[in-house]
């Protein structure tokens, strides 16, 4: 079950001499002081201007801003998205990990490439691409209109684009790890009679599991916070199509800034249980990124 | 030979996991399902409007939903949508469903008219007033006790004066600020003859059309910045200090001073300005297929009414009944406004003539980069 470096490896490789005196201490302290310098001014300081602005008013309005019918449809809608986009992005993901590393076929690395498309792609285009199909003025617009459905500027439309932009996240995840842990015990497994089913879950689930994780929280960290794609599909129409990055922008735009910061300090809670978990994670199974 | 089932207590532990994570998974869906019933009953209508309109229709929505439902005894709920009017109007004419549309300027609404093909050609004269229940003028915020003397059009073009606007590319505010600076030029020039323009080759037309554009390409030189949107200029004015006076909506300008505090900027109004008029319109295609002609249209009409155009009126808009407008006359300053139509021909001349890609607004804008 060894799967990269353990930790006395590193251990040893930091203990090899020579290393302090390739790198001086003196540039070792510049580097680390600028890279806390940008934590500080890019992380640390909008991350306490988000909690003292949403509080400037005391606890109770604080409270208050989420009493606001808006505000819970937009909490609603944030939620709704996550639960169906989370789930299906993770059967893809797992889906499509499977087929690239345990699988040769033609193609192969054009698929990998595909993958990658919604992260080098810009969201507002990827919400584009679903006006262009499914607008009133786009392919499908006239068979779904006659048809009385409504894609964009709906539940649908949201989803479809939150999907489409966080689709990559669990397959990056599985991908470099299945093909890292091969098909061994697999093949053993198979040999001994067990069928695909149970092999995928008493082999390969287990092995993988730490990573699946990883990608799903950082998943459904995209679809509770994607802006851009959603924006476009949204048709902005409060208490119904509006996820919460988008009424953070309302609300602020109305002078409303403790109940804009009160809902993007939810949105930055879910950032740092994430960052919790993640770290959990890495911890629990000295699982290091390989990319 | 131990890999067929490699670590059964792990696997046990995380079937367990799995199925606490579908139970919750359940209770997530469960739980935002709750809420999501609560607009089975009665009808809704979608409104879909510009930028500073969401604190007039909130409570005009308010009160015109309890007149229905004395009325008719039906319960009814109205959705709004905001955003810059000519990406609204592109959301509709995409398939937005709004059985409203309250835009900033008419050029949208016939955008809507004709690319999409939702309403009829004559929409602007279903309605009272070219179908503009309030209406706005285009005028100046600048620093409190106005240091740098700002009094009327031609103070704008001053040696060091940093003018703040929109882009008139994303912004319908943007366009009337454009339309209000060029106007005022024509109508300086012109003595107020708006006949005279019939007549383009007129020379002394000609010269005060090349007088107006060298004013409005003087402006947007000295602009510092050009937001996407009227908001983001009062933003970029006011909270971030930019500039010596920003061109605005007047509602724009009175609801900065109100919710911003006193003491902050001044409002100046311009000896001459341009009526913007904001019209509103049911789209015919929408209220046909869902059935809200009837409430659609009422709602249009209740912002006509005493109470819709008092409410207008407090949220610093115009009301078109003249009435209305003399009780809020020292809200709303008497000055000479001038229309589109009188000035430029009309919307579609108009977007032809200076924002069309190409046109004289790229055009100014370009020799500025050249520069």
């Amino acid at each position: 079950m060894a799967s990269g470096p353990t930790k006395e490896m590193l251990a040893e490789l930091a203990s090899r001499p020579g290393r302090d005196t390739i790198v001086s201490t003196f540039i070792k302290a510049v580097f680390i002081g600028l890279s806390l310098l940008f934590l500080a001014a890019l992380l640390f300081a909008p991350l306490v201007t988000v909690f003292v602005t949403a509080l400037e008013k005391g606890y109770e309005m604080y409270f208050e801003s989420f009493r606001d019918s808006d505000t819970i449809a937009a909490i609603r809608l944030t939620l709704i998205t996550a639960a169906i986009v989370v789930p299906v992005n993770t059967v893809f993901g797992i889906a499509a990990a499977w087929a690239i590393g345990k699988f040769e076929f033609r193609g192969k690395s054009m698929l990998i490439t595909l993958i990658d498309l919604p992260i080098a792609v810009s969201p507002v285009i990827s919400g584009l691409i679903y006006v262009l199909l499914f607008g009133a003025q786009g392919w499908f617009g006239i068979w779904l209109q006659e048809h009385d459905i409504s894609i964009i500027y709906a539940l649908p439309g949201i989803v479809l684009a939150t999907m489409f932009v966080t689709f990559p996240y669990v397959a990056r995840e599985l991908i470099p790890l299945m093909q890292q842990l091969g098909n061994d015990e697999e093949e053993a497994a198979i040999t001994m009679g067990a069928g695909g089913l149970m092999t995928f879950f008493h082999v390969t689930l287990p092995k993988i599991r730490w990573g699946l994780v990883y990608g799903v929280i950082l998943c459904n960290a995209r679809a509770m916070g994607e802006f851009g794609a959603v924006s476009v599909v949204s048709g902005h129409i409060r208490g119904m199509t509006t996820t919460m990055p988008l009424h953070v922008e309302i609300l602020y735009n109305e002078y409303n800034f403790v109940g804009a910061f009160a809902v993007a300090s939810l949105l930055t809670l879910l950032a740092v249980v994430t960052l919790i978990v993640k770290t959990l994670v890495e911890w629990r199974t000295g699982y290091t990124r390989t990319k | 030979m131990a890999y067929a089932i490699p670590e059964g207590q792990v696997n046990v532990r995380h079937f367990l996991k799995l199925r606490s994570a579908s139970i919750a998974l359940a209770a997530l869906i469960a739980l935002s399902g709750c809420g999501s019933a609560d607009d089975s009953s009665g009808i809704t209508l979608l409104n879909v409007s510009y930028d500073p309109t969401r604190e007039l229709y909130r409570e005009v929505n308010a009160e015109f939903a309890k007149q229905w439902q004395q009325e008719s005894g039906q319960r009814l709920t109205i959705k709004q949508s905001h955003g810059g009017s000519g990406s609204q109007a592109r959301a509709v004419i995409d398939g937005l469903q709004a059985d409203v549309v309250t835009l900033a300027l008419a050029y949208d609404i016939d955008s809507i008219q004709r690319k999409g093909k939702r309403l009829g050609a004559n929409w602007q004269t279903r309605f009272p007033s070219d179908s503009s229940p309030y209406s706005s003028t285009i005028v100046f915020l600048v620093r409190s006790g106005n240091p740098k003397g700002i009094r009327d059009w031609e103070d704008l073009v001053k040696p060091g004066i940093e003018v703040i606007t929109p882009n008139p590319k994303t912004s319908g505010g943007a366009r009337w600020n454009y339309l209000a600076a060029w106007g005022s030029q024509l109508h300086r020039d012109l003595q107020g003859d708006w006949s005279k323009l019939e007549n383009p080759a007129d020379p002394q037309v000609q010269a005060a059309q090349a007088a107006a554009e060298k004013f409005v390409q003087t402006i947007y030189r000295n602009a510092p910045v050009l937001d996407s949107g009227a908001r983001a200029s009062t933003n970029t004015f006011v909270q971030r200090s930019i500039g010596d006076v920003l061109l605005t909506w007047e509602n724009e300008a009175l609801l900065a001073t109100q919710a911003l505090g006193p003491g902050r900027v001044d409002i100046i109004v311009p000896s001459t300005s341009i009526l913007a008029q904001t019209p509103v319109a049911v789209v015919d295609t929408v209220v046909d297929r869902r059935g809200t002609r009837q409430v659609a249209e009422a709602y249009l009409r209740y912002l006509y009414s005493p109470v819709g155009q008092e409410i207008a009126a407090k949220h610093h808009f115009r009301p078109s009944d003249q009435k209305s407008l003399e009780e809020h006359r020292d809200e709303f300053v008497e000055l000479s406004l001038f229309t589109i139509d009188q000035a430029f021909g009309g919307w579609d001349r108009a977007h032809e003539a200076h924002f069309a890609d190409g046109a004289i607004f790229d055009r100014i804008t370009s020799v500025k980069d050249a520069q």
